[in-house]
Order: C-alpha cells, then structure tokens, then sequence
C-alpha cells in the first residue's frame, strides 16, 4: 500500500503547496508511483478524511483555525509543518505587534466588527509536530529528501547550523563587508543562502538554529558598528513569535 | 417546482478559501451566494513601521502565485513615493520577470485547474495514466517559465534580485539566451495545447459587465500606462481610487469593488477586450482559432484569453531578451534616497490589475499602506454571473448546477488568499 498523503493550508499565501508542484515532469511521476496524494484542495477536487501524512502550510490565526487544525492531527500518523508560516509562524506574526481590532479597524475600518483575527502561531503552539520542511517559500529540493526520509522511515537530515556556513561555501562576500544587516549567522541553514546569492540579506526565513551564538552575533554587530535594535527589526518580519517567546 | 440546496464549503482547484452556497425553493431563489472565508493577515496593519526597503520583501507574501507582481507594484508605489525613475535596463528586465510570472500562472491555471473539468477528472493526478503525454507538456512550461524568472530574479516564488532602484543582482547573459531557445520549441508545446483546447466544450454563458485593465499606445500593457475601462475612457494610475470604490460585505473577507456599473471584470479576458489589438501575431492567430474576438463577454472564456496570453508572452519574452542580448547588460548604481511622500504602483498581475499605493515618512518608514488585488476587484462580479446564470439553469440537476457555479468561479482562477491579504 502505498501511503496516503494530505495537504492542507490555514492562514498563508499558498506558495508553498505551489512550489510542491515545481517538480520537473518525471518526478511528479515518481511522487505518484510512491504516494497517494488523497487531499490536496488547490489542484484536487477529491477529498478522504483517511491519510497517514499531513503537510500543513500557512499558521494559525483565528479561532476556528484550531479544532480544524487538532483534527487533522487526530488522523494523520505523521504531521509535517510546511513553510516558515506553519514552522515558526513567519510574517502573519507581524501584525501580533499591534492591539488586534487596531489591526483590524487599520484594513477594514468601520466594517472591522464583521470579521475575526487572533495573534499569529505557528502550528507546534497548538498540536505536535513531526517534521519541519522550512522556508518561505520551502525550498522544493528539500521536501522531496524529507518525503524520501518518511518513506523509508528514517528522520529527515536538515541543517543545524547557520546559513553563513552554506553562504561560505556559494563563495558570496559577506554581507557585512557590504554594509547591511544580515540574520545568517543564527537561522538555520538549508537554503544555500539563496537570498544573498541573490545580491540581498538573510531575513530568517527558516527560523533559528537550535542553539544561537547570540554572543557572537553581537561581536559581529558591534564590529561593523551595528545595533541590536537594527538587526531585532529584521528579526521581527520572519520570527516574531522567536522573539517574544525566547 | 424545483428545489436546491447547494453548499460547497471550500470550492477545490482554486487559490484560497471560497464557498458556493445556492438555495432554491419550489422554483423561488432564496439564497445565491460566494463566499470568501479566507483569513485575513492583514498587510496592510504589517506593512506599518518598515523600512522601505524590506517592504516589496514582505509584499510578494501577499500571494504565492503572483509574488513577482506584488514585489513589481510594491518597487513601483515605493520608487514613486521617492521620486525615483528606473532605467531602461531595469524596465526591461522587469518586464520579461512578469511575463514569466504571467506564462507560469497561466499554464498552472489552463492544464491544472481547468483542463480536468474537460477530461472528466478530478485533477491531472490521473492524468498521470491516460494523458501523460499532457501532463509532461504542462510540466515543462510550467518549469520553463519558472526557470526564466529564476535565471532574473534569483527565485520564481517570492523573487529575491529585484528591488527598489533596480537588480541587486543581474542575471547571466548567457542563461537567458540558453532560455531563449528553449522559449522558441515552448511555442511547438503552445500549438498543441489550442489544439487540445478546439477539442473542449467552453459553456456559451454571456453576460456583459465593465472590463478594466491597464491601457499604454505602446504596447500590450503589463507594467505600464493608465487605467483604461470599456465603460468610461481612461484614468490616471493616482486617481484609482475613483475607479476601485472598495466596499466590504460581512460573508467576505475580501473586499469588493464597483465602478461605472454594479460590477466590473479584471484579468486576461478584461485585457484582451481592452487591448486585444497590440497582441503579437501568433497570439492573434491563435485567439482566431480559439474563436476568442472582441469584445467577448463570456466569463467561461477568461481561460481562453489566458492561453492566448502565454503564447503573447512567450513571444514577448523571446523579443525581450533579443533585446537584452544586443543591448548588454551593465552594472547600475541602485542607490535610493529617501524622502517623504506617497505613491501609487499598478501592474497587470496574471489575474488583472493590482495596486499598491503607500505613504513614507522622511525616514523611509512606511506609515500607510493600501493595496487593491485583481480577485478583490472579481468578486463581485462572480457573484453577479452567478446571478444571471441561475435562473436559467433551474431546470438542471442539482449537480450539474453546483458543477458549473465551480467551473465559473475557476474560470476567473480566482487567488482568493492574495485578495483577502
């Protein structure tokens, strides 16, 4: 039997389901020949309420989010966070900053009372988590490994260690010695430091290693005459539930 | 006397939450609704107290299917509020990035989300087994044009390079030209899907509305010109709040719009009607074999006007990058100076026109933010062929009525998330 598969998404852009799909036609072909996808709403109209992994994007920001959320938890065997929205709660949490009906009344004005919102989560604040596919939006390489590791039952290898060991490695200039602010050397690597291979700055997409060297990061900072403040408010676009939890 | 209940909590193969809800009692419309249950992130609240500069970062968030749009009109609303005029390089560039973008989204929304209503599918999973061929087509220009707007922006979903003032950095000469050819045999792949197309019954609905859309005399608009509508001439971009009249209703939490009439159309169809004659020559061929003229008030027929638009873009960005090839590309200073002031960007997202329209302090900080997206501005105008559809169709079984209500709503590929934002 081949296992049954399930995409869902709660507050978020959907590009992560998308990249997914960023498979050259003959993997698709292979994902097929090894899984079952039995839910997935954006591509499929077909739906089962039977599946034994369930990838879940975007995080949770009203209310009625959550029971639908503890229920995919109660059927699936094995739960995969999918994007910097579902895994560390990602840029939803910038509105956690403000009052939520101030939020509210900012888009909707008069009209705020017809609608709902709550602080942003990601979705380990509400159920458990098995595995963490990270990045916005996630690198789809990445997935395919992670979905490799489920099916031969072994626990996905992803980076814990900074993105500037990767960004070494592409042979970029620091970003630094260019006079920007960068998050690379605490967030989790993974990506191959696509960002500043792309001439910009890490913004901490894929959250924090497990274990930061905040010491050094403040070396680094104080070396190139940098605040703390400068780099928190890039921090907050990405990790703003990191911030106020740790 | 007929009855009808129909309530479809989350209509599939579209971006986003959306509902159908129809209820019809001996013959008697009691309820017709879409619904936009999305949730909202409020960007327009986040976008408040950042940096210029991190600003189009978070705007591509907004969706993750026309992130290249969104980072395009955020570049724009932010260059204008500073007074900065891009050069002739970076408009290129600019361009060719949203004729991928526009390429990428359609092939996803013609061989995904509409071809397997045609085929008698639920999706074009099966199709893996009975029209592989298909599938491996729809792939490959789905990948192609991903590939383009990486080979530009560092990444197709949520582009990196680009930015206010310019590229921070640009793309290999020679992996555009190695696209280019690539480009030339997708053209091969685009005959075979309108021919796959003339073999589909497209429903034959007609209802008239308003269509808008950017207009420029020089070209089939994307990133470029005034607000142009079939009912009242031309706008300015900084008047488009004369034209969009937001309104919000308490079953959505996107907000809806009208203009000249109760209702109005944006997105392939709306440009087609608006601009059909700029389109190039093989995309005017093909819209004659589809049997796509202007103007057209189908609705059905937006996935026609969207196929006639990739073989458009396809030969654009081939044009493109001839152009990119002669021309060199050259280092440019991106240096931006800051200042105070508002502005306004519009681009045709895949789905229609978008805009972003933002006020900054001296600092650069952004303090007011607005954004108005091509699904907001569609919603209501689905319900309203919903309106006009239903009653005709009493006659009809229920599931065939539920059945083509879901094929409107995925006819105008609606990005429900991005309109909610």
């Amino acid at each position: 039997m081949k296992p049954k598969v399930a995409f869902f998404d709660f507050t978020c852009c959907e590009g992560c389901q998308l990249d997914t799909l960023n498979l050259t036609g003959e993997e698709l072909v292979d994902l097929l020949n090894a899984v079952d996808i039995v839910n997935f709403r954006e591509v499929k109209t077909e739906r089962e309420d039977d599946y034994d992994i369930a990838f879940v994007e975007g995080s949770i920001s009203r209310e009625s989010e959550i029971p639908r959320l503890q229920q995919i938890r109660d059927h699936a065997r094995v739960v995969v966070a999918l994007g910097a929205c579902a895994c560390i709660g990602g840029i939803n949490c910038l509105k956690n900053h403000l009052p939520m009906d101030e939020a509210l009344r900012m888009v909707y004005a008069e009209d705020a009372k017809y609608y709902d919102t709550i602080p942003a989560r990601p979705i380990d604040a509400v159920i458990s988590v098995d595995f963490y596919v990270r990045g916005c939006p996630i690198n789809t390489a990445e997935l395919l490994k992670v979905v490799k590791a489920l099916l031969l039952d072994k626990k996905p290898e992803i980076p814990n260690y900074p993105v500037c060991v990767e960004c070494k490695m592409a042979g970029n200039v620091c970003v630094f010695e260019k006079g920007m602010t960068c998050l690379g050397p605490v967030i989790r690597a993974g990506c191959n430091a696509i960002c500043v291979s792309s001439g910009r700055y890490c913004w901490g997409c894929r959250g924090l290693v497990d274990d930061p060297n905040i010491a050094s990061e403040k070396d680094i900072l104080e070396k190139y005459g940098l605040t703390v403040e400068q780099v928190i408010e890039k921090f907050k676009i990405y990790n703003t539930v990191a911030e106020v939890t740790k | 006397m007929t009855s009808v209940n129909i309530n479809v909590h989350h209509v599939t193969r579209v971006e986003g939450h959306g509902n159908i809800v129809v209820n019809v009692t001996n013959g008697r419309i009691e309820e017709l609704r879409w619904e936009v249950p999305e949730s909202p992130r409020l960007f327009e609240a986040m976008f408040r107290g950042r940096y210029y500069e991190d600003v189009p970062q978070i705007a591509s968030r907004i969706c993750g299917i026309c992130s290249i749009s969104h980072s395009t009109a955020s570049i724009q609303a932010t260059e204008a509020a500073f007074g900065i005029q891009p050069s002739e390089q970076t408009l290129l560039l600019r361009k060719l990035l949203l004729n991928a973008e526009i390429l990428e989204s359609h092939i996803l929304h013609v061989y995904f989300l509409v071809a397997p209503d045609f085929l008698g599918v639920g999706s074009v999973f099966p199709l893996v087994e009975t029209h592989k061929d298909v599938v491996l087509r729809a792939m490959h220009l789905k990948r192609l044009a991903y590939n383009l707007a990486e080979a530009i922006a560092g990444r197709k979903t949520h582009p990196i390079s680009c930015v206010v003032g310019g590229f921070a950095k640009l793309p290999a000469l020679a992996a555009l030209e190695a696209i280019r050819s690539e480009l030339k045999d997708a053209l091969g792949d685009l005959d075979s899907t309108v021919e796959l197309f003339k073999t589909f019954t497209i429903p034959d609905f007609v209802r008239e509305t308003e269509y808008i859309a950017l207009k420029d005399p020089k070209e089939y608009a994307f990133i470029s010109g005034e607000i142009a509508s079939t009912d009242a001439g031309t706008t300015p971009v900084h008047s488009y709040l004369e034209v969009t009249n937001e309104f919000c209703v308490p079953h959505s939490t996107a907000k809806y719009t009208k203009y000249k009439r109760d209702a109005y159309m944006v997105g392939a169809l709306a440009r087609f009607n608006l601009n059909h004659n700029q389109l190039l020559p093989r995309a005017q061929g093909a819209a004659k074999e589809l049997g796509l003229s202007a103007p057209c008030h189908k609705p059905f027929m937006i996935t026609v006007a969207q196929l006639v638009e990739c073989i458009h873009t396809v030969e654009e960005s081939i044009r493109l990058i001839d152009e990119l090839l002669s021309r060199g590309l050259k280092e440019e200073s991106n240096e931006v100076k800051v200042c105070a002031g508002r502005g306004i960007g519009a681009v045709e997202a895949p789905r229609g026109i978008l805009f972003h329209d933002y006020t900054y302090d001296e600092n650069g900080i952004l303090t007011e933010a607005n954004c108005v997206i091509p699904t907001n501005q569609n919603h209501n105008n689905i319900q309203k062929d919903m309106e006009a559809l239903v009653p005709g169709m009493l006659d009809q079984s229920q599931d065939d009525i539920r059945h083509i209500l879901e094929m409107l709503v995925r006819a105008y590929d609606p990005c429900i998330s991005c309109s909610t934002h």
